[in-house]
Formats: C-alpha cells, sequence, structure tokens
C-alpha cells in the first residue's frame, strides 16, 4: 500500500489483496454483526419457534407442526383473516396503480402548477399513519362525520331514500372504509413513482405514433403503457406486498372489527402474540405463512411479467 | 428522472399539436378541474381534522356539521398538550429516528463499501445472504426480536427502540449499487496517494453520494418517525411511548373527544408536514429512490 513502485501489470484487488482481506471485514463487522443479532438469527428463530408452543412462561414445548395444521385445517380466525387480507390486496392494488397512473398522466402535462400539485397529492404520504386512521375514523363517523352529513344533504336534494352506511359499524362497509383510507394515504406514492417513469419515454415514439395515424387512445395504449409496464410491474409487486401487511389502519380505525371485517394477518400476528395471549410459536407460524405467500405472489408476478412488461428501451 | 427530457414546453400561443408537446386551452381547464377535485378530495381529511380540534364539544355533535368553528377553541390544544406529554413523545421520537437514521447510514455505507469497492473472501455469498433477507417481512423477524429484547432486559427502553429498526440489508443494497457506479479509477488513484480504505470511504466515497445519502436519510428517518408496530409492541410506559403510539393510546383514553383528539393529530402531524413543505423534492425524491424498502 505504501509502495513507491510504479504500477505494476498485476490488477489492483491482486495487488491490495493482502491488506484488503482484513479491512474488509472490519468494514462489514457493525453492519453484519447487527444484521446477524436482529435479521439473520431471528428468521431462523421463528422459524424453529413455529414448530413449538411457547407462551415465554413455561418452557418451550416441541409439537412438530401442529401450529401449521391447525391454522390451515381448523383455526377459523385464520380463514377469515386471510380473506380479509385477499380482499384488501385485490381492491387496493388495482385502484392504487389506477388512479396513481391516472393522476401521472395528468401531471406529465405541460400545464402549470404541476409542482403544487404534486405537494398536495404526496402530502398523506408522510403523513403518520396513526393520525390518518383517527381522522378518518372521525370521518367516516355515522352521526356526525361530515361523509355522512353530504350523504343526507344528497338524499333531501334529490328526494331519494339514500342513507348514509355506518361505516365503522357495518361488516360490509368497514372495509370499504379501510381501503379508501390506504388509497388516500398512498396513491401519492405511486403517482410519484408513475411520473419518473412517464419522464423517461423518448418523444419521437410519440411523434412517430402521430404519423402513423394514433389517436390518443392508441397512443396510450401502444406507446404509454407499454413503456411504463417496468413501473407498472415494480409498483404491482411493491404495493401487494404492501397491502399484505396491512395493519396500522386497521388496528386505529376499526379495531379489527366489526365482527372481525378489517383484521388482517400481520394484525393476527399481533393478537396470538402480543393482545390476547403469548402464544409465540403459532404467532411466529402465522408470520412465516405470511411470509410464504408474499413469496409465492412475487415469484406469481416475476413469471408473469415476461408476457407483458417492456424492458428495452431507455437502457435502464 | 429528468435527465432525458429534451422536449421544451411549447410557448402558449401556439396551437395544440400532439400529446405532449402543446396542449389547447379548453383541455387543460379540464384537467386543471379535475387536479383541484382531486387535491380537494386530498386535503379534505386535513381541513376537518383542523376545524374538528378547534371546536366546542357541543359544535362537535351538532347537525349539520360546520367547517368554522364558532367560537374558535385554541383551548383544545392546550388541553390536549395538558392531557397528554406530547413534548416527551416528540423528544423519544426525535431521539430514535436520529439514533436509527445515524447507525443505520453509518453502518450501511460502511458494509456497502466493502462489498463494491473491496475485495475478500466471502464476498458474494455474504452479500447474498443480504439480499435474501430483503423479501423477508418485519413482522417474521418481529417476534424472535422481541423475546431477545426481553431477554437482554431492554424491554421498554431506547435500546429496544432502536437497535432492532436500525440494520437494514436494503440500506447495504441501495448503498452498494450506488458504490459500484463510481469510477474505481478514484480509489487507485487515492491508494497511489497513500490513503487507507477508511479514508478513501470517508473523504472519496461519501462525499461523491450525496444524493442517494440524502435520499436514504429522509426515508429512513421518516419511516422511523412513523414507525408503529415495533414501539408499539416493544413499549409499555408512557414514558417511553413514540408519537404514534402515544396517539394510539390517547384514542382508547378519550374515545368521544373528538375535538382533543383531532387538536393531538394536528400536533402529531405538523413537524412532519411541516418540512415537508419547505423541502418537498427532496421528500419525494427519497420516498421514491428508496421506496423500494416497503412504506
Amino acid at each position: 500500500m505504501t509502495t513507491t513502485a510504479p504500477p505494476s501489470q498485476t490488477p489492483w484487488w491482486q495487488r491490495y489483496r493482502p491488506d484488503q482481506q482484513w479491512e474488509a471485514y472490519l468494514f462489514l463487522l457493525p453492519s453484519f454483526a447487527g444484521f446477524l443479532v436482529f435479521v439473520a438469527i431471528p428468521v431462523g428463530a421463528a422459524l424453529l419457534l413455529s414448530f413449538y408452543d411457547w407462551n415465554l412462561l413455561s418452557p418451550p414445548e416441541f409439537v412438530g407442526l401442529k401450529n401449521y395444521t391447525q391454522l390451515l385445517a381448523g383455526d377459523q380466525v385464520f380463514r377469515k383473516v386471510m380473506g380479509n387480507t385477499l380482499y384488501f390486496t385485490a381492491l387496493i392494488v388495482p385502484l392504487q396503480l389506477a388512479f396513481g397512473l391516472l393522476l401521472a398522466l395528468a401531471l406529465n402535462q405541460p400545464i402549470r402548477g404541476v409542482e403544487f400539485y404534486r405537494l398536495i397529492y404526496f402530502m398523506p404520504v408522510v403523513t403518520t399513519i396513526v393520525a390518518a386512521a383517527l381522522v378518518f375514523q372521525w370521518f367516516f363517523n355515522r352521526d356526525f362525520g361530515i361523509l355522512s352529513a353530504w350523504i343526507w344533504e344528497l338524499g333531501t336534494l334529490t328526494g331519494l331514500p339514500i342513507q348514509p352506511p355506518d361505516w365503522l359499524n357495518d361488516s360490509a362497509w368497514a372495509k370499504p372504509a379501510v381501503v379508501i383510507l390506504t388509497l388516500w394515504k398512498n396513491t401519492g406514492f405511486t403517482m410519484v413513482i408513475y411520473l419518473a417513469g412517464l419522464q423517461n419515454i423518448p418523444r419521437e415514439l410519440y411523434d412517430a405514433a402521430e404519423v402513423d395515424g394514433a389517436n390518443r387512445w392508441q397512443r396510450f395504449r401502444y406507446v404509454t403503457f407499454p413503456m411504463v409496464s417496468p413501473t407498472t410491474f415494480f409498483l404491482l409487486v411493491i404495493q401487494m406486498i404492501g397491502a399484505f401487511q396491512l395493519f396500522s389502519e386497521a388496528f386505529v380505525m376499526t379495531r379489527g372489527g366489526p365482527a372481525q371485517a378489517t383484521l388482517t394477518i400481520v394484525y393476527y400476528i399481533y393478537q396470538v402474540a402480543f393482545d390476547f395471549s403469548s402464544r409465540m410459536g403459532k404467532a411466529s407460524a402465522i408470520a412465516w405463512v405470511l411470509f410464504v405467500f408474499i413469496f409465492l405472489f412475487t415469484f406469481i408476478q416475476t413469471r408473469l411479467q415476461r408476457r407483458w412488461v417492456h424492458y428495452e428501451a431507455g437502457g435502464e | 428522472m429528468t435527465a432525458s427530457r429534451p422536449t421544451p414546453t411549447p410557448p402558449e400561443h401556439l396551437p395544440a399539436r400532439t400529446a405532449r408537446g402543446g396542449i389547447d386551452s379548453r383541455r387543460s381547464l379540464l384537467l386543471h378541474l379535475a387536479l383541484i377535485l382531486g387535491s380537494a378530495a386530498m386535503l379534505l381529511p386535513f381541513a376537518w381534522m383542523l376545524s374538528t380540534s378547534l371546536k366546542l364539544p357541543k359544535e362537535i355533535f351538532a347537525y349539520p356539521p360546520t367547517w368554522i368553528p364558532d367560537p374558535v377553541v385554541w383551548q383544545n390544544y392546550a388541553d390536549t398538550w395538558r392531557a397528554i406529554p406530547f413534548g416527551r413523545f416528540y423528544l423519544n421520537s426525535l431521539f430514535v429516528a436520529v439514533s436509527v437514521t445515524v447507525i443505520q447510514i453509518v453502518t450501511a455505507s460502511l458494509g456497502a463499501f466493502a462489498f463494491a469497492r473491496l475485495r475478500f473472501w466471502g464476498r458474494e455469498p455474504l452479500f447474498l445472504a443480504y439480499l435474501v433477507t430483503l423479501m423477508i417481512p418485519f413482522q417474521v423477524t418481529m417476534i424472535p426480536n422481541f423475546i431477545i429484547v426481553r431477554y437482554l432486559g431492554w424491554y421498554d427502553t431506547f435500546l429496544a427502540l432502536i437497535l432492532p429498526t436500525a440494520f437494514s440489508a436494503f440500506a447495504v443494497f441501495l448503498l452498494r449499487q450506488y458504490f459500484l457506479g463510481l469510477p474505481m479509477d478514484l480509489d487507485e488513484a487515492a491508494r497511489m496517494d497513500g490513503a487507507g480504505s477508511f479514508r478513501i470511504w470517508w473523504q472519496i466515497i461519501m462525499p461523491l453520494s450525496g444524493p442517494v445519502l440524502a435520499a436514504l436519510t429522509i426515508f429512513v428517518f421518516l419511516g422511523s418517525w412513523n414507525d408503529f408496530l415495533w414501539p408499539l409492541v416493544i413499549t409499555a410506559s408512557t414514558e417511553m411511548r413514540t408519537i404514534p403510539v402515544g396517539l394510539a393510546a390517547f384514542q382508547g383514553q378519550f374515545k368521544t373527544d373528538w375535538n382533543l383528539l383531532m387538536a393531538g393529530s394536528v400536533i402529531a402531524l405538523l413537524p412532519v408536514l411541516l418540512v415537508y413543505v419547505l423541502a418537498q423534492k427532496r421528500f419525494v425524491e427519497g420516498i421514491t429512490l428508496s421506496g423500494m424498502g416497503g412504506r
């Protein structure tokens, strides 16, 4: 390292190798120690734990696959929770992508005030979800919330028998309420990512399409849509993972209710491990099922992407 | 993000021609109308929160609901501030978020430096181990972490709030990718001049990574500041609560005092929203660039 000899023909990594070996480990040590203790070991421990029955008080008892078989065979709550989570994912992800793309298309036009609109639309993304959920809880209040008041108003104006739903106490309406909160909170994020994707589309493509006589819809369908498909794929995967992990929204706004209508997988993990009981083994099993689901869905998406995702232009 | 956008906006007096080049005024009016409507929907909850936070109880439960409180009750804020130790929550959140951010940036950049710029035995398999954990949701590691923290006697302490969330494979991954893009000649030249790896990291690589470090800082800080599940699980006493957990506990306590609950929400949101409005661009960049790490 302190050599003053002229550079030799050996590549640099061979020249510095003896020094770098230990140096590299030193550089890695802080990160790796933390990674090991708080990430890698816990992942393994969670798997191990899922084969045990343990309430933190008595010694853990090995039960084999019982936690899993019970979950998949007999646990009614788990079935409900899975259904709810899939419902949320199926509704939230497409809507969020559609709204985000629409907004991004609008903001990609040469109009004034783009910065201003972006400021507003992105604002919910930075807010604390607990505060947001509290506000929406009050917003959806059947008797005194502003939303109900408007629906009553609409009813009197039109003379139709319209009544506001009891959003948060009606198991048919609580789920849409959670979806609305999530859309409000996260659409700004998908919008900003889409906007970046749209701005990378070369203008020549639109010019060429226009020369060929493509109308507005055709330009969207055959230029914009394929060109942002990598962004769509990215958002699809990210938002799906996020939707699978839905928790705070339901915890603050609906407490998982009514009648477990908004109980999600993560909420169930929380209940099993920290709220109703301390069944650490069962909670770990649920967490692993969640992981497997996320993994499978991501895998399927990666497989399917070959059919519709365009990777060529832009050199990205 | 804006590098390849050679199209200048045409002067406004030119008629509309192409999809992105020009735009006629009627269409632009419609666009604005739709965008303003959407903006109103986005701002509505904030407005409703602010309005309620300044009302008397009897006005909250009045029908039809009013937007402008009469009288305007600033006292609600004083009452809320007195009822819950928001000062303490702020300090907790700030301390935790700053610590997590500093630890994560320093350790991740050191690790990423090793992965990107140094050669050593076991580099590829170690990096692969980091990558594999990227997909594992936090809820899987949460339970063992809870047990570890309890075993170490850290339950309900700052150590428990900070350390388990301070190490992220994602930050290492992100920084490594960025470091790989910096020319290798820099290191070589510095080594010729007698600089050691540590100096190269601190005086060459880090200063050249300003944008990605800024983005990561905002992303990590905001994530920690808004984190809910882990602080909820790991804290028990009021003194240890962060803002989101404190606010949620307040909810159970003041069930229908909506004016106080909304005042509390305003207090909780105000600092972040202020910083956001002042540094909008940085925030958006930070979350966009690091957005793949989760929410």
